[in-house]
């Protein structure tokens, strides 16, 4: 009676999210009498188990295979699936973030078995009852899952990584998959980097534009102020939709989650589209000349005005400050 | 080139989603509807990559009959071929959505011939499934990478690249592929008024088809509870600039 969690990994560097899936995990496994399992698969995947253990998994499945030189949607799905079905698992999960739901459709296509992508509560019991997220967080569906085999995301920041209490007495067990070309076809071949340091899901600071701005050109105060606080310019999709900003930068359901100390969000309405983008940030600032508007209501701070007098005030008095 | 895209037509909110009583739907009566943001993508990128190599884009939606009106956008801005699954329910399941869809598109290529490139959303922007493309891609055997922020086809290989934090991975799938794409692969065109003209008069083929329910039932719909806080008003205007970088100081951010 096994639960198997993918843990995500970049060529032996744990994602941070692979720890809110244990720990999502591990709570559910005891509500539901499992074991909880973690799953790292491929090249350098080792170096990746260290808080594994901190984290709840009383065991490691290790994974590895001539083609697993890098992550592949394909190749990954089909391991976990193989594993699946040797453990006889009764769920397995990973974080809802690209890869994870990735390769849990990938499980899922293959075992022919229903997933529920983005849960915030699982609740097990012959059939499990699930709450997910739609619209990038400001729905919630309640469903339920009949299934052989139980696939589940957990929503990315739904629950805060936390270590077990106790940490679980943790065996590695190696499993070699059984690959062919067909699992091995969409193997990442090679990569491509354009910003080192902070990047807008990173950043400690970021300070989005929306329509607001006005133009392309109105973003440079922005940026000055970013600059000033080691931060990074964000924006709305109205902006991206209006080619002022490259999509990159757009925080939304359909660009970056963001989650930084703070959130300085310069005209800025805050339909449902960007907020779900930024609802993850510690603390919000939002500066608009309406009162009214949506973000200025569910940030926690805020300061009424025009931001092309507000933003370039505040660069100066950060300069003042520091001297 | 032979490309298809699947879409969604979905609700366009605007700052707050509203459930029906009954909780199995979201309350459209005043909003208005568009095709998921993703799949417009899509859309526009099929129609570049036919504009590049020859091709003919055929763009495949089940959905309601209204569905029609994404239909039709699609053909606006440069869709050959229009093809309706009409139904009846709400939102079909994943399970039975790609069901339907695989059976569609199996038929599609036996008529017609088989895609080259098979394109879907990342994810739809209500439901979320994160899932109906894969399960398709596997069903008809092919390929399949999502996340997709750029295309390049050559020598029967999609060159894919997908974003990462600070960067690109990059896929090289072979073809006949299907990938999912996301906004920002490309900025969508605005339907030309001859364009809006012919979409009038364009074809919609309408094939009917049942599939059996999967797993994943929905029990209702509802709006997660609201973390009521009251804002706190640093102020007005630039005047309201040192209260605002004493908060920043207070976060530890002004390093």
């Amino acid at each position: 009676m096994t639960l198997l969690i993918l843990c995500d990994h970049d060529r032996g560097t744990l994602a941070e999210a692979s720890l809110e899936a244990l720990t999502f995990g591990r709570d559910l496994a005891q509500r539901a009498g499992l074991t909880c399992e973690a799953v790292l698969i491929g090249d350098g995947a080792e170096s990746a188990a260290g808080p594994l253990a901190a984290h709840g998994a009383v065991r490691v499945h290790l994974a590895s295979h001539a083609q697993l030189t890098d992550y592949g949607p394909e190749a990954w799905g089909e391991t976990l699936t193989q594993l699946a079905r040797s453990t006889g698992a009764t769920a397995v999960m990973a974080c809802g973030t690209d890869r994870g739901n990735e390769v849990i459709a990938h499980v899922a296509a293959r075992l022919d078995e229903p997933f529920v992508a983005n849960c915030i509560e699982v609740t097990p019991g012959d059939t499990w009852t699930t709450t997910r997220v739609q619209w990038g967080g400001s729905l919630l569906e309640d469903a339920t899952l009949d299934a052989g085999q139980r696939l589940v995301t957990v929503a990315h920041h739904a629950v805060e990584a936390t270590p077990a209490d106790t940490p679980a007495d943790c065996s590695l067990v190696q499993f070699t998959p059984d690959l062919g070309e067909e699992a091995t076809r969409t193997v990442v071949r090679d990569r491509v980097v354009l910003t080192q340091g902070i990047t807008l899901a990173t950043a400690p600071v970021v300070v989005g534009g929306g329509r607001g701005v006005g133009s392309e050109d109105g973003f440079a105060p922005l940026e000055d102020l970013a600059g000033a606080l080691g931060g990074v310019v964000g924006c709305s999709r109205a902006v991206t939709n209006n080619g002022w900003r490259p999509h990159s930068d757009q925080v939304g359901q359909t660009g970056t989650r963001i989650a930084p100390e703070i959130y300085i969000a310069a005209g800025i309405s805050g339909a449902i589209q960007h907020w779900v983008g930024a609802m993850a940030a510690k603390n919000i600032l939002a500066v608009n000349t309406d009162a009214e508007a949506n973000m200025v209501t569910k940030a926690g701070y805020a300061v009424i005005g025009d931001l092309h007098k507000v933003i370039p005030a505040i660069t100066e008095e950060v300069a003042r400050r520091k001297g | 080139m032979r490309i298809l895209v699947c879409i969604k037509r979905v609700p366009a909110p605007g700052s707050r989603i509203n459930v029906c009583d009954d909780g199995q739907a979201v309350d459209t009566a005043h909003l208005g509807f568009t095709t998921s943001p993703h799949e417009e993508c899509a859309v526009e990128e099929a129609v570049q990559i036919a504009e590049e190599h020859d091709g003919e884009v055929t763009v495949l939606t089940l959905g309601p009959a209204e569905a029609e009106e994404q239909l039709r956008y699609a053909a606006s801005v440069g869709a050959h071929k229009l093809v309706l699954i009409p139904i009846v329910d709400v939102d079909w399941d994943p399970q039975r959505t790609a069901s339907a869809l695989t059976t569609a598109i199996s038929d599609l290529e036996s008529s017609e011939g088989p895609f080259d490139l098979i394109l879907f959303g990342n994810e739809s922007a209500d439901a979320g499934g994160f899932q109906v493309g894969i399960r398709v891609a596997n069903a008809l055997g092919r390929p399949v990478v999502n996340g997709i922020k750029g295309i390049d086809l050559a020598d029967g290989t999609a060159s894919a690249r997908r974003e990462i934090d600070g960067g690109f991975e990059v896929y090289e799938v072979p073809m006949p592929a299907v990938l999912g794409v996301k906004e920002g692969i490309n900025l969508p065109r605005y339907p030309t008024m001859k364009g809006r003209l012919a979409s009038k008069k364009a074809e919609v083929s309408s094939t009917t088809l049942e599939a059996p329910t999967g797993g994943q039932t929905r029990v209702r719909l509802h709006r997660p509870v609201e973390q009521v806080s009251e804002t706190v008003i640093l102020g007005t205007g630039p005047e309201a600039a040192p209260a605002v970088v004493d908060l920043l100081e207070e976060l530890g951010v002004l390093s």
